[in-house]
């Protein structure tokens, strides 16, 4: 009886204990994202009088419209902040497109290629798809310099959407992995019920197999467009003019015009918070999802 | 004999649909994966800057490599990095990982865990560049309230690749924890109650079950956290540049500079080729440890 008390009551101790750590790491986790918009909203001149305080100090939202361009540049320098403004929505806009654009193509082709390789007979399947494997293992260091003259040279597709959507439109080796993997866990049944109706393959992978398979290929398409949203160097390289800087290339391009010995912290921030919604309302909308796919790509 | 007719119909309607099924993956696949990287592996032999033709040069590219200091500084560059970044981001993410487990399932939790994975490096960087900044930052406001010398991070030789480190953990921590949770959550409840029963206190039940138990998972996430962590870029383009001096110019960046700046195509396919070595060399090791060890359950 006194040993059951004592572990029960080592246990809540224990408890206090873990609850006091994770608080503090959800606490380190959420505070800096915090701090980017408390500053995106603060005042030039308080931000460098008012540095400790927790909320927006001299609340103000010039900061956001410099960056939207709703100042001339003479008022933005006026304020402390520097010429060039974001164009934010032009970013926005080009960011939404190609990642976009390219989930779509690679969820669906990617899709076409695992459902072969899952569940129809070829020569050399098994070959194949052993090639795409390997693949995966290629790090991107490896590919990018040559896609990168393909681009300029033979493709000629410099400064364009495709330029930058190409590379992963048609497939991703992840993505037929992943829904292979998931093809071959559905049941036949259906699909055998189908063929006996005489119903056509690709007929059965319209009606049956995709209708079936929305949550895996959302899964997919969530950690995909994640992915695409946040890449860096692949659309610097390739859309490098003006109209067709990605958000991340268009952050980027604004923190190195920002004069270096004093940055304009509060456009800076208030370009970062804008860049932030899209990523807050995925993880808002399909947060529990995202959970999930990641804890299944660590068993791929 | 007409069912024999309509099955080998059936057999050739499968293949010609596989086919069509396939060939825009494997489009994809063989002008972006295949082609490519076989065309890096050539131009790595080559003399190329875009202008002129390419000039085979044997292995003269590999040759320079070898003596190339700067090369072998990048090298050293990006080792410490990963130095720095792996071990402590893998503990880290155990602990998290062992005490969601433990605590608490909520999937609220992990949802704000993965937060930092989810956003862009570029903006993960820019937020720390202005937690971390000299003299208004938030980090150093607090260690001055402290009665500590405000410090340089990112601006310092020294403190540059542990803070660029740091940085890393802080976005990659909670992404690693998830995963290591998720392996966690396929140990049988049960072998704890029965060692516990044999009077195993929590140190013991770790070491004799969560670690061995948890290995492939944990090998896994060691090999792929360490294949990204060679390849450390986009944070540096907004912190450091590269700099305080060469402080950060890890191999990924000197690749860029010669590609991109410099425009020797060759040279830099030759740099790429020899950290795919590299990264392959470091995979082949950790699987061959993985193999001999994968008997845990079964």
């Amino acid at each position: 009886m006194t040993t059951l008390k004592k572990t029960k009551a080592g246990i809540s101790t224990r408890q206090i204990f873990a609850w006091i750590v994770l608080g503090m790491i959800v606490l380190v986790t959420l505070f800096p994202v915090w701090w980017v918009v408390r500053t995106g909203f603060s005042s030039k001149q308080e931000i460098y009088v008012d540095t400790f305080n927790l909320l927006p100090v001299g609340p103000t939202l010039n900061n956001f419209k410099r960056v939207l361009g709703m100042f001339s540049s003479e008022e933005a320098v006026a304020q402390g902040g520097t010429a060039g403004a974001m164009n934010f929505w032009m970013d926005l806009k080009n960011s939404l497109v190609v990642s976009t654009t390219t989930i779509l193509g690679q969820t669906f082709f990617s899709a076409m290629a695992a459902y072969a390789f899952a569940r129809l007979k070829f020569r050399f399947r098994d070959q194949v798809f052993f090639l795409y494997l390997t693949a995966m293992m290629i790090p991107g260091v490896v590919t990018l310099v040559p896609n990168y003259i393909l681009m300029a040279r033979e493709l000629q597709w410099m400064n364009t959407y495709r330029g930058i959507i190409a590379p992963s439109f048609l497939m991703t080796p992840f993505a037929v992995f992943f829904l292979r993997q998931f093809f071959l866990s559905i049941n036949h049944e259906l699909e055998e019920a189908a063929k006996l109706d005489g119903a056509s393959i690709p007929l059965i992978f319209v009606r049956v197999i995709l209708p079936m398979s929305v949550p895996a290929l959302s899964t997919l398409a969530i950690l995909q467009f994640l992915g695409n949203w946040n890449d860096y160097l692949w659309p610097f390289l390739i859309g490098k003019g003006a109209d067709m800087r990605t958000l991340t290339v268009g952050l980027a391009v604004f923190q190195s015009q920002t004069p270096q010995g004093a940055p304009d912290w509060g456009g800076l921030m208030a370009g970062t918070t804008l860049s932030l919604i899209p990523t807050i309302l995925i993880f808002l909308f399909f947060g529990r999802r995202a959970v999930n796919a990641i804890q299944f790509t660590g068993f791929r | 004999m007409t069912i024999r007719t309509g099955a080998q119909t059936a057999r050739r309607n499968e293949i010609t649909w596989a086919l069509l099924f396939i060939l825009p993956s494997i489009i994809g696949f063989l002008a972006f994966f295949a082609i490519p990287s076989v065309r890096g592996l050539l131009m790595s032999f080559t003399n190329w800057d875009l202008l002129r033709p390419a000039k085979f040069t044997g292995i003269a590219n590999y040759i320079k490599l070898l003596s190339d200091k700067e090369f072998l500084h990048a090298l050293r560059v990006t080792a410490y990095y990963v130095v720095l970044n792996i071990p402590l981001q893998t503990v880290i993410a155990l602990g998290m990982a062992v005490m969601l487990d433990r605590f608490t399932k909520s999937t609220a939790i992990r949802g704000i865990l993965i937060l930092p994975w989810l956003l862009p490096n570029i903006i993960v960087a820019l937020l720390w560049l202005w937690m971390l900044d000299p003299t208004l930052g938030f980090i150093n406001q607090v260690i001055m309230s402290l009665g500590f010398e405000r410090q340089p991070f990112l601006g310092s030789v020294t403190q540059a690749m542990p803070t660029i480190a740091a940085i890393n953990i802080w976005r990659h921590a909670g992404y690693t924890a998830i995963l290591l949770f998720a392996g966690l959550q396929n140990i049988p409840k049960d072998v704890y109650e029965a060692a516990a029963i044999d009077g195993a206190d929590e140190r013991q039940m770790f070491m004799g079950i969560t670690l061995p138990l948890l290995r492939p998972v944990l090998i896994f996430v060691l090999v792929t956290s360490l294949i990204g962590s060679f390849q450390i870029f986009d944070t540096i383009v907004i912190t450091t540049k590269g700099g305080p001096v060469d402080a950060t110019r890890v191999v990924y960046w000197y690749i860029y500079e010669y590609a991109f700046v410099r425009f020797k195509m060759g040279y830099a396919a030759t740099i790429s080729v020899a950290l795919f070595l590299i990264l392959i060399t470091i995979t082949i090791i950790q699987m061959r440890y993985f193999n001999a060890d994968s008997s845990d359950l079964d």
